[in-house]
């Protein structure tokens, strides 16, 4: 008879036992035992056509030469071909920016742009939406200009995907929206939170719900900014009321959101996405340097002490990026330190718990309000956004005739900025709650309040503003009943 | 064997998640026989994948791998090349992921050209969730959402993606797993947007449903349905009529959209600073 030439070695820790190997062995050298292993015939029948090892989908089988060693499969040191030196960042001409002038006439849109820019982002994508377009159209115009990159995607979902995609490769990114794009964003919100993916979403808001009045203002996304993606998740919410400070704002959106690793949502509406006002800039260079310190925590190690999901000190993993040569993986899975997917009860605890600690322990520093009159007030006007505006008119004509009103106006709405409220003077009697939604901020006034001051809501749903008059009116009547008159 | 393509693995996740049979792994090899076939770089390149059984593959690839929300993958994949473009980009995407819920992104990368490699491991079936049917089940076909048989006509993928301007199409099967090979590898040499779909057998959700047998007989299906561009030529018209090709099906020329973006940046650099 004459000798086997081939034999055939199984790793049975890997062997599904799915019959594909003994159903293709053309001289039925593999069987299956009862517990669904596969074995070989002894003496082996094997005519070395690897047919098995081939279309294992478990490669479990290895044919070799008889007297052959197998080699180390499972544990073969690998050697990284031509292995280099971290990647440089890409090489880019470096463009003289021209300086901003120090005034300008600019919209709120074209100031978020500009502000993206000063703030480092070289990566935009999204998809065209009143009000917000001309922050994808000005940023279309811009981001190529620094040697950054534009892209209109075909549509919202693709927008923020498309983003992320580009933040995980180490560049600050941006995504512009309204309402109902707002709405198709949300799962890939949920995605950055989870994956802890820098990223920046503007939502200038617009009369809703659903297509609702496209060119009129709204304010309706409060809790859909807080709340709309779903699972527990961190996120960050500012809110501007001018054009000048929509500029600043959105440079700070894009540092909260490199710090933290969270999505920061930069809450506009279309009263200040579309004013234009008389601004004053500090020089796009000047910006640029100011920001150099509030990049994502970088890394330190080396590829084998890396794990991508270890947090530092702070809370916040420091971040690699794709190309440089850790090899990580990233995913909305529940994950643990190493970044791979687990069903642990504790490891995903314990993950949630983390991300929205970053949040949470940081309240009081991400809080920011603006105080106006506030020292002696009976009467506080909470206000935020495109409301303000005319909430701020209407306390100085009040103050003209002598009321004792003030302003609380929000600037951070999540995580929602109590520490304000808690030191409001203790003559404070009541609490008026202007916004163009049925009282989603008021609700948290409330919350805060616990019977200390009465709460008023003043909601506004048709897309308009008050007017200051309005305002006022009702101003002078809820400061008669606080004084008892 | 294994052991020639181990480096582009995790070893330390195999065995894989996937069920006895499943095609998953075969494509799964035949794509790591094509890293290895142009000693691909796995420091400089990027593998992103969306939801489903063949999307959990990134985690088992020893890269950086990105396993984005469901039918998305092609849209991360795209800030990833745009922002990146040095980088390589592959995706790895199942049926349902790139033709229901992903398939507006499809036929947009497919019209951008972006130089990615799309493989769409289509196993007809979705698998992760237990049977549901997809635009790519075969009609009359039983799910468990088509308890009597779908009602669908399916897709063809392959002139979907033609049709929206891909300039690489080829289509392999599980079993033909050599071939699969060569197109992947011809896929991502190819500069702009190439699909390749990958025919695999789902035996558990699937195939006890539609009585398909084991999953020896579901590859010796694909073995004896599948028929090359070259040996189709050789059939009659009526020869052909239950059977479906393989191999490079579609090429085209077209500018690639990164390497047309950096001519941007150089003429709006060239105009000087912003206005």
């Amino acid at each position: 008879m004459k000798e086997q030439q081939y034999q055939v070695l199984i790793n049975k820790g890997w062997c599904k036992g799915c019959g594909i190997c003994t159903g293709l062995c053309p001289t039925k050298n593999l069987y299956l035992d009862e517990k669904g292993k596969v074995h070989s015939q002894n003496p082996p029948t094997c005519i070395g056509c690897q047919l098995c090892s081939a279309n294992c989908p478990d490669y479990a089988i290895t044919v070799t030469k008889k007297g052959e060693k197998p080699g180390q499969s499972q544990h073969l040191s690998v050697q990284v071909s031509g292995k280099q030196e971290l990647p440089q960042e890409q090489t880019q001409p470096s463009f003289p920016a021209k300086p901003v002038p120090k005034t300008r006439l600019l919209q709120g849109n074209e100031a978020c742009a500009e502000g993206a820019i000063a703030a480092g982002v070289r990566f935009f994508a999204g998809y065209p939406i009143t009000p917000s377009t001309e922050i994808a159209e000005k940023l279309a115009g811009l981001l190529p200009k620094v040697g950054g990159k534009f892209i209109q995607m075909e549509d919202e979902i693709a927008g923020i995907a498309a983003v992320l995609g580009a933040s995980l490769t180490g560049v600050k990114a941006i995504t512009a929206t309204s309402g109902p794009g707002f709405s198709l964003m949300q799962e890939n919100i949920g995605f950055a939170a989870m994956a802890e993916v820098p990223c920046v979403i503007v939502n200038v808001q617009r009369f809703g719900p659903s297509t609702g009045m496209p060119t009129s203002a709204g304010q309706g996304d409060v809790m859909q900014a807080r709340w709309g993606t779903h699972g527990d998740h961190p996120v960050v919410v500012l809110t501007p009321a001018s054009v000048e400070e929509t500029y600043h704002l959105t440079v700070k959106a894009v540092e909260i959101s490199e710090q933290l690793r969270v999505p920061v949502i930069l809450l506009m509406d279309e009263v200040i996405g579309h004013l234009r006002e008389k601004v004053s800039l500090p020089d796009l260079d000047l910006a640029v340097e100011r920001n150099r310190d509030t990049e994502r925590p970088r890394l330190t190690l080396s590829k084998e002490l890396y794990l991508p999901y270890r947090p530092d000190p702070n809370g916040v993993p420091p971040m690699a990026s794709f190309g440089q040569g850790m090899r990580f993986h990233v995913t909305g899975l529940a994950h643990d330190e190493t970044g791979f997917p687990t069903n642990d009860s504790q490891v995903a605890g314990a993950l949630v718990t983390r991300l929205n600690r970053k949040i949470a322990d940081r309240c009081d520093r991400l809080a920011m309000a603006e105080e106006y009159m506030l020292d002696d007030a009976r009467l506080v006007v909470v206000t935020y956004g495109g409301m303000a505006r005319a909430a701020r008119k209407a306390v100085k004509l009040a103050r003209a005739e002598g009321l004792p009103v003030g302003m609380l106006r929000l600037i951070t709405l999540w995580p929602f900025p109590e520490k304000y409220l808690h030191r409001l003077n203790q003559g404070v009697k009541r609490v008026l709650v202007p916004e163009m939604n049925l009282g989603q901020i008021k609700l948290e006034v409330e919350r805060i309040s616990k019977g200390r001051w009465q709460v008023l809501g003043l909601p506004k749903v048709d897309g308009e503003l008050f007017t200051p008059d309005e305002l006022l009116t009702r101003i002078k009547e809820e400061v008669a009943a606080c004084l008892g008159k | 064997m294994f052991r020639e393509i181990a480096q582009y693995f995790r070893q330390d996740k195999l065995p894989h998640m996937w069920c006895p049979g499943c095609g998953n792994g075969m494509i799964l090899a035949a794509f790591a026989r094509t890293m290895k076939e142009l000693n691909i770089d796995q420091d400089r390149t990027v593998i992103v994948s969306g939801i489903g059984c063949s999307s959990r593959s990134s985690g088992y690839l020893d890269f950086d791998t990105l396993h984005t929300t469901h039918g998305r993958a092609l849209a991360f994949a795209t800030g990833v090349k745009l922002a990146k473009p040095e980088l390589n980009v592959i995706v790895l995407s199942g049926d349902g992921d790139s033709t229901a819920i992903g398939g507006n992104h499809l036929i947009h990368a497919a019209r951008r050209n972006l130089d990615l490699t799309l493989v769409v491991f289509n196993n007809s079936i979705y698998g992760m969730t237990g049977g549901q049917y997809s635009p790519m089940s075969p009609p009359g076909k039983k799910a468990t959402t088509a308890p009597y048989g779908t009602l669908e006509r399916t897709f063809n993928l392959v002139d979907i993606a033609k049709a929206a301007g891909a300039t690489y199409v080829a289509r392999s099967t599980a079993y033909h797993h050599r071939l699969l090979t060569k197109l992947i590898v011809n896929g991502i040499k190819h500069k702009g947007f190439s699909l390749i779909e990958a025919v695999s057998q789902c035996p558990v959700n699937y195939g006890r449903q539609n009585k398909a047998g084991t999953p020896a007989d579901m590859l010796k299906w694909q073995k004896d349905h599948a028929i090359t561009v070259e040996a189709a030529q050789q059939l009659g018209a009526g020869e052909m009529q239950d059977k479906f090709l393989i191999g490079e099906l579609h090429q085209g020329e077209a500018p690639e959209y990164t390497a047309e973006y950096l001519k941007i940046i150089a003429r709006a650099a060239g105009e000087g600073g912003g206005k």
